[in-house]
């Protein structure tokens, strides 16, 4: 007999040191419906599917699949009762065919050889019966991430998943990618599938989801019907508050120019070029945006602005003088202050204080410096306790707490006062609220708006379009290491970004 | 109770003394297994701490001088690991530096201008500049080129060992192993410490050690420039994005570290001889080094409370055999000791285990 619900996870605990990831979690999903797992980072949904799909076990707790009790321990017993998952990175082999990538690890044989004319039969069946357009015969390294999202999902049909589950698939994908992947999984649920959709995006979860469950710091906040619901309402049990979406930003008229880049080209560290011929001004002022998929040069452009990395040609002008050949630290004197992508490499210093971070960058100067090179560690601590109070940096013991103890929240914060306490000319900033909880991520938001007030000239580089719309005054566009555009932000639509992100639409509008 | 314990483990410097002690606990279960009684063992050492003889009543105070002599180049290169390795550099090029320092003092206290206190000063100063260059070059390469710091140091040693044996034979009267005796000028003993000890080795090189390690604490807990390499060891990469000179960094604070490791190679010298030896093998002191640091926590206190034990260790040897003790027996505590700092992980990992079960009890509560 078949059980009401597809799967039934009843009371699971799961816990890590210092932390409990799942704490008496219920989720009942039913038959061929999709059912959006919304929460913020941290708040457990991706330990509670990785218990399902076998890869953590829990500490307590129960699973039913179709009403029958079942011991998942490891991702291959998964697999053989008919759970897939479709991982935000994937796990394909980029020189092999499409084909060859769905099939590995269960290939049909004929005798002792491969069959793959049979394959590659089943393969274009599964293809064309669920929609999922990809040709199988090109290799993995040739094809969209898109198309290599479909691959994946073909990987989960091919071993006769009934139930796949999703991990925050649309965060690599541009706006028409993610509008054809919402057409999947309805196509997936019409086709007798099981869907369970990890996300913290609502839009999403209003467009393709059946019913929702909120999972917030660990314990199942409820269940609801998404078409009895706001968008509005699933924030707020998200987040346990009201919450404000938009910022507001009041009108200003930008300055002078003063950060220039001019024809920059920029190789990584395998000397494949990166960033083409960019140009691009940033005035006082202003927020200027670089949308765009990961990897089309952001991160080389950046490193190329604040000194990381090697300018292949062209110049970057600060307030009209050329920094390209200065030090990093010469550069930072000149006024430009960098939030870095990654916070932990190389935003903090872990295991030093949070006084010893704020002063990172200018410890060697007047303020911190007695005779003879000895540091004055006392007005270091009383400096960091003023910014510890004006941006409201939580931590246990003041100053001398350790930056690697803190949540990734009050570490962006303690970046954030450091970069704003040494009141750049140039802000550049990089994924700013990449991780952090949903309070943060306001906070930065404001205090990037109030820099902008004050007359700092921002360049800020995000993959979250919402961030990018929210907060730039102009935003350029940038795709395979050249920028296609640049708009007033009241001009464009995530949609036009969306296509210009992708290449396909190479003109301003 | 719960708290005493978690906070003993995350103390670094109570896990040193655990792990200490664990060594000799292990080497007494060892002395007794071969048959020896582990008393003996421990009256040696109670001799070479005290200068107090139990089995005879006697006392002589020329013990407790030499364990403080033998100290001195065990702390001097912990200091030299120390330095590197707060930078987040492994520098096993300790005994080379060593080496060489020792070479360029025994060059000068021969071939130098034999006017008093000028000429031990000139040597002592040779000894640190030549160990400052011979770490030096090994910053360089790595900071600018790459070059991985272990690698270089290693085949470094070796350099200077053949190198040292070059000079030396060069240098007046030199034989296959030892050259002309120093003058006095060159020579850096106390008249006082021998007075008061019987004669002991003990001599002003303690006090250089002692100058060595406050000047360690003060880079290193003080300066701008010890707070740029600590941030360089902690996390290149924010010290560098943050326009920390990390080449720099790098570069200075191996100059520095083979300037510790000169200098004990100078004190040796022209401390406890009283002619220039020609190497044909390592002292070891330098390698020996890297396990004073790594019990002394890489601290200017810690390294200098590890060189003394192992300056104890020593010094006890020739009275263990005295007593029926192996004296291999100091060789292996000083292994188990370093091998129990490895324990330090596997604290942690035991505090984790705890700390996960108590959140499932209260979990299990609720």
């Amino acid at each position: 007999m078949v059980g009401e619900y597809a799967i039934e996870m009843t009371n699971i605990t799961k816990t890590f040191p210092g932390v409990v990831a799942n704490d008496t979690v219920t989720l009942q999903v039913m038959h061929q419906e999709i059912h959006a797992l919304l929460g913020e980072n941290g708040a457990g949904k991706s330990t509670l599917m990785s218990i399902l799909f076998g890869s953590y076990s829990a500490d307590s707790g129960s699973i039913l699949l179709d009403g029958k009790p079942v011991e998942i321990k490891n991702p291959n017993v998964a697999t053989a009762l008919g759970i897939g998952m479709v991982h935000q990175h994937f796990k394909l082999v980029q020189n092999y065919t499409v084909t060859e990538n769905i099939v590995l690890g269960m290939e049909p044989t004929k005798g002792r050889l491969l069959d793959m004319r049979s394959a590659r039969e089943h393969v274009a069946r599964l293809s064309s019966q669920y929609a999922l357009k990809v040709d199988p015969d090109s290799l993995v390294e040739d094809i969209t991430v898109g198309q290599q999202q479909r691959v994946e999902i073909l990987k989960t049909l091919y071993r006769n998943a009934n139930i796949i589950i999703f991990d925050e698939p649309t965060a690599v994908l541009t706006p028409q990618e993610i509008d054809e992947l919402m057409d999947i999984l309805k196509k997936l649920r019409t086709e007798g599938k099981t869907i369970v959709l990890i996300t913290h995006k609502l839009k999403e979860i209003k467009e393709v989801a059946d019913r929702c469950t909120v999972l917030r710091r660990g314990r199942s906040i409820g269940t609801v019907e998404v078409q009895n619901v706001s968008e509005q309402d699933l924030a707020e049990m998200m987040v346990g508050r009201a919450v404000k979406f938009e910022i507001e930003k009041p009108e200003k008229q930008p300055g002078r120019v003063m950060l220039s880049l001019k024809n920059m080209q920029v190789a990584d560290q395998n000397g494949t070029m990166r960033v083409k011929d960019v140009s691009l001004d940033v005035h006082e002022g202003e927020i200027v945006g670089i949308a765009g998929v990961d990897g089309n040069g952001q991160s080389e452009l950046l490193g190329a602005i604040t000194g990381l990395l090697p300018l292949a040609g062209g110049s970057v002008l600060l307030d009209g003088k050329p920094i390209e050949n200065l030090s990093i630290r010469q550069r930072i004197e000149e006024g430009l202050g960098y939030i870095p992508e990654d916070r932990q490499k190389y935003g903090v210093v872990g295991e030093f204080s949070i006084a010893e971070n704020t002063a990172l960058k200018n410890y060697y100067r007047d303020a911190y410096r007695k005779r003879m090179g000895i540091l004055d560690y006392e007005a270091m601590n009383q400096e960091a306790e003023n910014l510890i109070k004006q941006f409201d940096i939580r931590s246990a013991e003041g100053a001398k707490t350790t930056a690697g103890s803190l949540s990734g929240g009050n570490q962006q914060k303690v970046i954030v006062a450091r970069e704003i306490s040494l009141s750049p000319k140039v802000l550049v900033v990089a994924q700013p609220t990449r991780g952090l909880d949903v309070g943060a991520i306001e906070y930065i938001r404001k205090r990037i708006i109030a820099e902008r007030e004050k007359g700092r000239a921002i360049l800020l580089v995000s993959f979250e379009l919402d961030e990018i719309m929210n907060l730039c005054d102009r935003i350029a566009t940038i795709s395979k290491g050249r920028i296609v555009a640049v708009n007033k932000q009241d001009e464009v639509t995530e949609y036009d970004i969306g296509l210009m992100m992708a290449g396909s639409k190479k003109e301003a509008l | 109770m719960k708290l005493t314990r978690q906070k003993l483990i995350q103390s670094d410097g109570a896990v040193s003394v655990l792990v200490v002690v664990l060594g000799f606990l292990v080497g007494t279960v060892l002395v007794a297994l071969v048959g020896k009684n582990p008393l003996n063992m421990y009256k040696a050492l109670f001799q070479a701490l005290s200068g107090y003889n139990i089995d005879n009543g006697r006392m002589n105070v020329r013990y407790i001088a030499e364990t403080l002599n033998y100290s001195v180049p065990f702390i001097l290169c912990g200091l030299s690991m120390g330095f590197a390795k707060r930078v987040g550099l492994f520098n096993i090029g300790g005994e080379g530096q060593y080496i060489m320092g020792m070479t360029i003092a025994q060059a000068i206290a021969l071939l130098g201008p034999r006017i008093p206190v000028l000429h031990w000063m000139l040597a002592m100063l040779g000894a640190v500049v030549i160990g400052s260059l011979w770490g030096g070059v090994v910053g360089l390469l790595k900071a600018k080129y790459e070059v991985s710091e272990v690698v270089s140091t290693i085949m470094l040693n070796y350099v200077a060992l053949y190198l040292s044996r070059i000079i030396c034979l060069q240098l007046p009267g030199a034989t296959t192993y030892k050259t002309a005796n120093f003058p006095e000028t060159a020579l850096i003993g106390n008249a006082f410490f021998q007075r008061i000890t019987n004669n002991s080795l003990l001599n002003n090189g303690i006090f250089m050690m002692a100058g060595s390690v406050l000047v360690y604490w003060f880079i290193m807990e003080k300066t701008s420039l010890g707070y740029g390499m600590r941030a360089t060891g902690f996390n290149k990469d924010a010290a560098r994005a943050s326009g920390i000179p990390v080449i720099k960094s790098i570069s200075i604070s191996m100059a520095i570290s083979g300037a510790f490791a000169g200098l004990a190679g100078g004190i040796v010298a022209l401390g406890s001889f009283k002619y220039g030896r020609v190497l044909s093998g390592m002292d070891n002191y330098g390698f020996d080094g890297i396990a004073v640091a790594l019990v002394g926590n890489c601290t200017a206190l810690g390294t200098t409370l590890a060189g003394f034990l192992f300056g104890l260790l020593k010094n006890a040897q020739a009275l263990m055999q005295g007593k029926q003790i192996p004296k291999e027996i100091t060789f292996i505590i000083q292994g188990l000791i370093v091998i129990f700092i490895a324990l330090r992980s596997a604290l942690k990992l035991y505090q984790e285990y705890l700390d996960k079960k108590q959140l499932q009890k209260e979990v299990g509560v609720k």
